[in-house]
């Protein structure tokens, strides 16, 4: 007798109203509403062949590789899976005859036109047009025709070159271009046969993301200069691993072939770069084989600089520690620096710093950032700023400074998903993109967030969801003081909104984490460089850190080297600093060590090392550990894991930030909560009224300057301008001069010389200077007490 | 001066004021240039990237996909000699090398004069008149070269001046329409509503 009682009442799951469920060769897939069949497919492990179709571009349907036998209801036909969303009881089978025709027609008309010089193209090895040709393809061509030609590979810019016979017009580069990086610089022209990239006669592709077309390039029609013939794939070896070189934290993989660094590769990490690397970051490891590159260490004698064993080299740092301390006590040490490197670098320097030498004034920030006790708020995440209702930039031009972030952020604003309020005292990438725009005179910031948020509509604005705060150093021509009391009114009229820090300098975020900050009455940079032009510092430890190059008083970083009585300098490079230093020893640089890295968000990544260190150098947690030996201090580390895992036991926030689970850990993990710091005394000074022939100066970074990454990688160097000033065109009158004209632009500080650009993304009664650029140093400007720094312009 | 001339730049703005989105207005904005100079100029698509929000290479890559735009200086008179099959039946090819004799340019040049350009053009819609060509895209139908011989005579002439504008003119009466008489373009953004026509549809 059957049991008939009835079914024991069980609680439905809950069914998701997005779900869609769809059989793929076969077996049951669970897809999402608008989910494209490839993309469900392939998460279903079956692969549909594709060129066209990129998961992080819109879908075009250009290709027709992708055609699958989908039967949605009517009977199966060959559609686009690219093109066709997933639909409740779909039917695909990626595998049918009419496919596999399809496929083998497709690829038949792809290499019609297709050069199929494999073997001396760049792209051969790892070449979607080959691979498919190969696996999906009829393996042989009916077509005896002469085939397109096209001059081969034209410069589309300074870095990337076309070569049009190969490209088969998938539109993958010209949609990354338009949609993502915002720079719709490459087109097709014309039609039918004769279509083909281009970009407008004289306007060259000059986006700071180019790299990233070479890289999604399904043939090897783009390729990018650093790596034209310097290598064939199956010579690579790789490894995952994280850019340093601002601090997004990319994840890359970097490749070498005999021990040579010689192409890095974005990933696609969903939480932060979505697979795309900004140009700087992607060519820059030149300069890690520069041949400029410091190789052993310096030790000063009377006729200057000689080459020092290790062993005599930290002798003599220990000992000129010592001295120091001896003379002046431990606080007249300062260690400034260590957001070079890794997070152990930085924790090594820190314990030496403070543990062994026992001074509490470690700093890793260069007088360019905000205050550290920013870290201590509630952080927001790539994620949650890039899909924040509003989207508040109290920060320095991203697209120059954190230019990943600008990609995430600018996203969010092309989708509708957020409105970004920005103030700022020049205009920057964003700003096309922001829903409001508040440029303010420097001196004004405040009142300019104050004013805006009395307004209704942003008040309304700011209720209809979450805020973040982008916070970050806009102008280094001014203190932080205005920035950090602008963060904090935006902060106390929305509580809960969360703060997204946009430091800049790789590491600077798990530098100041892990330990390179200044302890209870110690000395920050500015501090500790002041102390050192007063004659109060004996010993100045520059750990990656270069004030004459990167703190923006650079009357005051010269005194400052020339006041501290000695210098300890750990470098990649001899630096101006490095050149003034006692002691110089010569560090390994990114990809030569590995270890840990800690990006904007404290999201902790794994760093690689790939090739063996260059010359003599040592990593900078090597060299603290064993300059603690001199000193009477051990570290007892052994391996960098040692140094991780050290970091783990005694950083709060990093307890869960092992090797094994960053070995784990796709897409790293998150520092927690931080140890409390005390807020910082922010510097006060009056803000003088502007007198009415003067400028207030307003200086900032640029993607491609002088920095050590970029200077030493030539593929990059050419594309750092000189020093100029630029003016509102408006303003010109004013100083009676012209686009182009020489100028000399006084401060109370000093003179400089150098040309005027006349650029309307500049407020009028500002002038804007790029910082660290060839030529001019407007460093020479800056008084960094100063709350503004106004200039006079004359004709020269 | 081969970007918009002052008057024109009037007549742009006009018309760029039609679309709610300005780069809607890319097309006739070229047409406007090619009216201007008989081509369309880079400085030209330079300025009409600037005024519509585009960048020059988008508006180059919409202008390179139409025929009917020229990037290089064209004869006041474009003759397109239709080459496709019908025609070519029919006798356009001896057509087309008289007129390559009569003009003693080849097919895609100009004369020296710069009066005539010289096309073979693909089938222009008018196969039951063939072999059939095209003078600044007006049409003549079953061409003798005997006849073509008098309209090329006739061009040079000036005596068709009122029938045949030069090359570029897509009509000598442009329309201005009043601002109280236009539709008022509502930015796609702006949209809140479903139009009428699916609203009132659905009644
Ligand atoms: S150059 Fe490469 S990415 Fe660009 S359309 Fe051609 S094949 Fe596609
Ligand atoms: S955005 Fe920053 S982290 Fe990302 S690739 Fe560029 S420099 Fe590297
Ligand atoms: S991948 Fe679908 S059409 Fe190209
Ligand atoms: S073939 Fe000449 S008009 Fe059609």
């Amino acid at each position: 007798m059957t049991d008939i009682s009835p079914a024991e009442e069980v609680e439905a799951p809950p069914v998701d109203p997005n779900e869609v469920r769809l059989t793929i060769n076969g077996h049951e897939v669970v897809s999402t509403k608008g989910e494209m069949v490839i993309a469900a497919a392939a998460r279903a492990g079956d692969y549909i062949p594709h060129f066209c179709y990129h998961p992080r571009l819109e879908p075009v349907g250009m290709c027709r590789m992708c055609m699958v036998d989908i039967d949605g209801g009517r009977g199966p036909m060959l559609q686009p899976a690219c093109m066709v969303p997933v639909s409740p009881g779909m039917k695909v089978d990626t595998g049918s005859p009419a496919t596999k025709r399809a496929q083998e027609g497709i690829i038949e008309l792809l290499l019609a036109n297709h050069p199929l010089d494999c073997p001396v193209c760049d792209k051969g090895g790892e070449c979607p047009l080959q691979d498919q040709s190969f696996s999906h393809g009829p393996g042989e061509s009916r077509y005896v025709e002469e085939k397109r030609h096209y001059e081969k590979p034209i410069a589309i810019s300074d870095i990337v070159f076309l070569d049009r016979e190969r490209c088969i017009l998938c539109d993958r580069c010209t949609r990354f271009a338009d949609e993502v990086a915002g720079d719709a610089l490459i087109q097709f022209n014309s039609r039918g046969n004769n279509t083909h990239i281009t970009t407008f006669p004289d306007e060259p592709f000059a986006s700071y993301f180019s790299g990233n077309t070479v890289q999604i390039c399904p043939v090897g029609a783009l390729t990018a200069k650093p790596y034209r013939f310097k290598a064939r794939p199956w010579d690579l070896a790789q490894q995952e691993s994280t850019c340093t070189t601002c601090a997004v934290g990319c994840r890359t993989v970097v490749q070498s072939s005999h021990d040579e660094l010689l192409r890095y590769m974005g990933v696609d990490s969903d939480p932060v770069n979505h697979g795309w690397l900004c140009d700087r970051g992607r060519f820059n490891f030149e300069s890690v084989k520069s041949a400029d590159r410091l190789l052993q260490p310096l030790v000063r004698q009377a006729d200057g600089f000689q080459p020092a064993t290790w062993s005599a080299a930290l002798a003599e740092a220990a000992s000129l520690i010592l001295e120091a301390k001896a003379a002046g006590g431990p606080k007249s040490i300062a260690v400034i620096g260590g957001a070079r490197g890794t997070n152990e670098d930085a924790f090594a320097w820190s314990r030496l710093g403070h543990e062994v030498i026992g001074t509490p004034n470690v700093y890793s920030q260069m007088g360019d950032g905000l205050p550290a006790d920013l870290l201590l708020l509630d952080r927001a995440t790539i994620d949650q700023a890039a899909s924040a209702t509003t989207i508040v930039l109290l920060a320095p031009d991203l697209k120059e400074e954190l230019p990943i972030l600008y990609l995430r952020l600018r996203e969010a604003a092309e989708k509708k998903r957020s409105r970004i309020i920005e103030f700022a005292p020049k205009q920057s990438g964003l700003t096309r993109n922001a829903w409001r725009h508040f440029a303010y005179e420097p001196g004004t910031q405040v009142a300019a967030v104050e004013k805006a948020l009395a307004d209704p509509e942003i008040a309304a604005q700011f209720a209809k969801g979450s805020v973040v705060v982008v916070a970050g150093r806009g102008n280094l021509a001014e203190t932080s003081t205005a920035t950090v009391r602008a963060i904090r009114t935006v902060l106390a009229a929305n509580p809960g909104s969360r703060i997204l820090p946009a430091f800049r300098r790789g590491n600077v975020v798990g530098a100041l984490q892990v330990g390179m900050r200044t302890a209870d009455g110690g000395l920050d940079t500015r501090a500790a460089l002041q102390a050192a032009a007063d004659g109060k510092i004996e010993c100045l430890v520059l750990v990656g850190a270069d004030p004459l190059t990167d703190f923006p008083d650079t009357d005051l970083a010269r005194r400052a080297l020339a006041g501290a009585r000695r210098i300890v300098a750990v470098d990649t490079f001899l630096t101006p600093s490095a050149l003034l230093a006692n002691v110089v020893l010569a560090a390994s640089a990114y990809a030569e060590k590995s270890g840990t890295t800690t990006n904007i968000e404290g999201r902790v990544t794994t760093v690689a090392q790939q090739v063996n260190p260059a010359g003599n150098t040592r990593a900078d947690w090597m060299i603290a550990a064993e300059l603690a030996l001199d000193l009477g201090g051990d570290f007892a580390y052994e391996t960098i894991d040692d140094v991780t895992a050290d970091i783990a036991w005694h950083v709060a926030g990093h307890e869960a930030i092992t090797p094994e689970a960053l070995a784990t850990a796709k897409d790293g993990i998150i520092a927690g909560l931080l140890p409390a710091m005390a807020q910082a005394k922010l510097l006060e000074a009056v803000i003088p009224e502007r007198n009415s022939y003067d400028f207030r100066l307003v200086v900032s970074r640029t993607m491609y300057d002088q920095a050590t990454g970029t200077a030493n990688s030539p593929s990059l160097a050419h594309l750092a301008t000189q020093t100029m000033v630029h003016l509102h065109p408006l303003d010109l009158g004013k100083v009676g001069t012209t686009e182009g004209a020489t100028v000399k632009m006084s401060s109370t500080r000093a003179t400089i010389v150098l040309n005027v650009v006349a650029d309307p993304a500049v407020l009028r009664g500002t002038a804007w200077v790029p910082f660290n650029h060839s030529g001019a140093n407007v460093g020479d400007l800056i008084d960094c007490t100063a709350a503004v720094n106004d200039v006079r312009i004359e004709n020269l | 001066m081969t970007r918009l001339n002052e008057a024109n730049v009037i007549i742009a703005k006009e018309i760029i004021g039609r679309y709610p989105k300005a780069r809607s207005a890319t097309i006739p904005l070229l047409h406007l240039s090619q009216q201007q100079n008989g081509y369309v100029t880079n400085e030209a698509m330079v300025q009409i990237a600037e005024m519509v929000g585009a960048t020059s290479a988008e508006v180059l890559g919409t202008a390179t996909f139409y025929e009917m735009f020229k990037f290089e200086p064209v004869g006041k008179y474009l003759v397109n000699i239709c080459g496709t099959l019908s025609c070519a039946l029919m006798g356009s090819e001896t057509l087309l090398h008289h007129a390559e004799g009569k003009l003693g340019v080849k097919a895609g040049g100009t004369t020296e004069d710069g009066l005539f350009t010289l096309e073979r053009a693909e089938c222009q819609a008018a196969c039951t008149e063939a072999p059939c060509l095209q003078v600044n895209y007006r049409y003549r139908y079953k061409v003798t070269t005997a006849e073509l011989d008098q309209l090329l005579d006739d061009l040079a002439a000036g005596r068709l001046d009122g029938e045949v504008p030069p090359h570029g003119t897509v009509a000598r009466v442009r329309q201005h329409i009043p601002a109280d008489k236009a539709v008022g373009p509502v930015p796609p953004d702006a949209v809140v509503a479903p139009p009428a026509w699916i609203t009132e549809g659905a009644k």
